[in-house]
């Protein structure tokens, strides 16, 4: 009745940090000899749950169980005794050491116990990437000087050089040329034939097509699929997946006629090198415009770019048909544009500070005189804009880190009420909040608009585009490949236009 | 950024807790926590200094000696402060503070009566902070680096004008400042130009729109960027202020020396950063006090004067500081921990 036991067990595990639930009882098996691809948009729990098998991370509930018998990954250490080895996507090499010193880092071969055997640790890591089909890298260079292609193989040489059983990759390939990519494939399927067992991580869907055995998709910190054959699966089973919704949102009712009014934020010609090609789009006050895409096909940048946070190559950002000055945040605010970017702790908020002081830092001119703030003016405005986002707690004077996801991003959009801003630019308006409170962030951006906001929205949750926009541009690798209003565009349509670049389903 | 392993907040996250500081704590607010805990400090450091020598120590003159040193690196304090709230650190003060000392009190300066070494001493210093925030705010470079070449070159100039000697003062409206004729109700003017300069930082810090924005860019530069503040600016004006400061302290020290050296302010940036650390300042930014800071300059000068008194050597002073900042940091971790 018992089969063998899976290489690794993962259940129930949850793991929380201040504001937001980053894994919500995640399960996750792993067989030895098997590809197991994760999959999940941006903040949807990978990182958490690589590094709480790395022993980066403890969760707070659940169990790890590794062939059968229950352990407990204190620290990287002990992951790495049992056999588990992870590449960070940010590689973790130290570039004024050598190959060698590099991929021994930790567990040098000395002799007497302390002097290290430099010519033993130079031939065990020219064979180690003779293995993995780099014979060319020489153990002596210092890392700093390869590509980020060799850097890559080092990482892998040192994650080999322990007795591993397990490889967790973290997006390998997003650094690789194509034919490097067959090298990786290669050597991957080399590991599995050895009976290692990989994880791996990306957002190519393709790979995961080409090398991965199952597949287990992330979204919002939940398995929302759990060990799908890869081979079987259709992909825009996956991407709906990846981007659908998991609970039926409520999304608040658009009115009736589309508004009139000139349009606010004029964007002509804007474009970026290498991020995004010329992009024309208008936003009117009270519509909400959505940008919709995978990762990669340049809307944060876009974003980015319109907010003058990032410098275009060409074209310019007119708001009221004054054209901004490029490159320059100050520009945009002073002309009436705010930003809810999309990492809010480390773009947005100050962690340090209270909610009152989150919301008055960019309209600090409306309640001083001379540079001398009147705190009680100050208070009142800041407890004015967040009771009209119904801000929980209801008392700004609480440190906005121990506040929920949900209700930091209305601390954002109340700094940018304040200020009384034309143009709200929401990235990922919803990363990190709570599913339940999803529907309400939705209702306040509605009633923003309606009452003449004009909302340039980027999600990369398809039916939040469509829920929330009143107009929709489908992006795909920096061109927008098609533009309808939001209710003409279903989730499959929208799906097939982000993955295919022809409007042919 | 690394999500450090924090502890778990509530699942849902609404509103938890951060963690539950027992009641008077609330009450008091930990601000003042450790204002008290600071000042306990210094009232235990008094106690010591009436019992090992209750004559020479709480001798009026002795205290108001205490006050006066303590006045000197407590207003180079004040503007350090600011520069380590904001995420910066300045090394160069100690070398402004010479600079500006020689400059001000050079044969031709003096030429020019009272007001023609206070003005000097202010314009070199400000001078000194101009070229380190057009470096760190426009020239993108380090703060570290920045100041440290500062440091190297204005003690440089320093030695260069004086020549290795001390020059003294001879405008005498300069030097009956230290008088003790000048001094108000037993106060010493510079103990009073001291106290204006903590009332003013503290006010700046914590009242006006230039304060909150020296917190926003050392809380969050990137914030701060993208919610409209102009970071570079911020950053040039911070040094500028600082640099202000060790003008102004270099002039107390020209009436409290009634000469100009450039060994002067030798190990103030050192001093400074300290008293601003025990004082509750995060050397990563974004929090500050100039109450703790000028609470940490009266501690340490009157560990100084203690161990001055009771003919012990310097080098167990030092010593005496240095377990005094290990101290202190463990202690406010524990009373007034921020994550």
């Amino acid at each position: 009745m018992a089969p063998e036991p899976p290489l690794l067990s993962m259940s129930g595990i949850t793991k929380s940090f201040p504001g937001v639930r980053a894994l919500d009882g995640v399960d996750l098996d792993v067989q030895a000899g098997e590809v197991h691809c994760l999959l999940g948009q941006n903040g949807a729990g990978k990182s958490t749950l690589i590094k709480v098998l790395a022993g980066a991370h403890q969760p707070d509930t659940g169990t790890i169980r590794w062939r059968g018998e229950e352990v407990t990954l204190r620290s990287p250490i002990a992951a790495m005794r049992l056999g588990i080895a992870t590449i960070y996507q940010e590689l973790d090499l130290v570039e004024h050491l050598s190959v060698a010193e590099n991929v021994h880092l930790g567990h040098e071969p000395t002799a007497a116990g302390f002097v290290v055997r430099g010519r033993a640790a130079k031939e065990s890591t020219a064979a180690l990437l003779k293995r993995l089909g780099h014979p060319e890298v020489d153990p002596g260079r210092l890392v700093g000087d390869l590509s980020a292609a060799q850097q890559q193989i080092v990482s892998m040489a040192r994650a080999l050089s322990h007795d591993v059983r397990l490889i967790v990759m973290d997006e390998p390939s997003a650094a690789l040329d194509p034919d490097e990519v067959d090298n990786l494939f290669r050597i991957v399927a080399d590991l599995t034939a050895d009976g290692v067992a990989v994880v791996y991580i990306s957002h190519r869907l393709e790979e995961i097509r080409r090398i991965g055995d199952r597949v287990t998709v992330l979204k919002d910190g939940r398995a929302v699929a759990r060990g799908l054959p890869a081979e079987s699966t259709p992909t825009r089973e996956v991407v709906a997946l990846m981007t659908g919704r998991n609970v039926e949102y409520v999304f608040p009712e658009r009115p009736i006629a589309p508004p009139a009014a000139e349009p606010v934020l004029s964007v002509r010609g804007l474009a970026r090198h290498g991020e995004f090609a010329p992009l024309d789009l208008e936003v009117r006050p009270g519509e909400i415009v959505g940008l919709a895409g995978l990762v990669g096909s340049g809307r944060s940048e876009i974003l980015e770019t319109v907010y003058g946070a990032r410098k275009a190559s060409a074209g310019q950002v007119l708001v009221d048909g004054r054209p901004l000055r490029p490159g320059s945040v100050r520009a945009a605010v002073r002309a009436g544009l705010g930003l809810a970017p999309e990492e809010r702790k480390a773009q947005a908020l100050l962690m340090l500070e209270s909610v009152t002081r989150n919301v008055s830092v960019s309209a600090m001119s409306r309640f001083s005189r001379g540079g001398w703030i009147d705190r009680g003016a100050e208070l009142g405005a800041a407890r004015k804009a967040t009771r009209e986002l119904s801000l929980r707690p209801d008392n700004p004077s609480v440190p906005v880190r121990t506040l929920s996801g949900g209700n930091q991003q209305k601390a954002v959009l109340a700094r940018w009420l304040l200020r009384g801003c034309k143009v709200l630019l929401l990235d990922e308006p919803t990363r990190g909040v709570d599913v339940g409170a999803r529907a309400e962030l939705y209702a306040v951006i509605r009633r923003l608009a309606d009452e003449g906001l004009a909302v340039l929205l980027v999600s990369s949750e398809v039916p939040e585009v469509l829920g929330l926009a009143d107009r929709v541009l489908v992006l795909r690798e920096g061109r927008v490949v098609h533009e309808a209003p939001a209710r003409e565009l279903d989730e499959h349509r929208v799906l097939d236009l982000v993955m295919e670049g022809s409007p042919a389903s | 950024m690394t999500q450090h392993v924090s502890p778990p907040r509530d699942g849902t996250g609404k509103a938890a807790p951060v963690d539950a500081p027992p009641a008077w704590r609330v009450r008091l607010g930990r601000a003042d926590v450790r204002t008290l805990t600071l000042l306990g400090v210094l009232a235990v450091l008094v106690l010591i200094g009436g019992i090992t020598q209750p004559d020479s120590f709480l001798d009026t003159r002795n205290l108001q000696l205490v006050l006066t040193q303590a006045s000197v690196i407590g207003v180079v304090t004040v503007g350090m402060t600011f520069v380590i709230v904001s995420g910066g650190i300045d090394l160069s003060v100690g070398a402004i503070v010479a600079l500006a000392s020689v400059w001000a009190t050079t044969v031709a300066t003096q030429e020019y009566g009272f007001f023609g070494i206070l003005f000097t001493a202010i314009v070199v210093g400000v001078g000194c902070g101009l070229v380190n925030g057009v470096l760190i705010a426009f020239g993108q470079m380090v703060p570290f680096i920045a100041t440290l070449a500062m440091l190297a070159s204005a003690r440089g100039l320093a030695l260069q004008i004086t020549d290795g000697r001390t020059q003294v003062v001879t405008v005498s409206s300069v030097l009956d400042l230290g008088e003790r004729d000048a001094y108000v109700l037993g106060i010493p003017p510079l103990v009073l130009v001291f106290a204006a300069v903590t009332v003013i930082g503290w006010l700046v810090l914590n009242r006006t729109t230039f304060g909150r924005r020296t917190v926003a860019v050392g809380g969050n530069a990137e914030a701060a960027r993208l919610a409209g503040i102009d970071v570079r600016r911020q950053r040039l004006y911070l040094y500028l202020l600082s640099g202000l400061c060790c003008g102004i302290a270099a002039f107390l020290l020209i009436v409290l020396a009634g000469s100009g050296q450039n060994t002067n302010g030798n190990l103030y940036e050192l001093d400074a950063i300290a008293a601003a650390i025990i004082g509750g300042t995060l050397l990563t930014g974004g929090r500050g006090h100039i109450l703790g800071s000028v609470l940490g300059v009266l501690i340490f000068t009157t560990i100084t004067n203690i161990f001055a008194l009771n003919n012990l050597q310097t080098d167990v002073q030092q010593i005496a500081k240095g377990a005094i900042i290990v101290a202190a940091v463990l202690v406010q971790r524990r009373t007034a921990s921020t994550h």
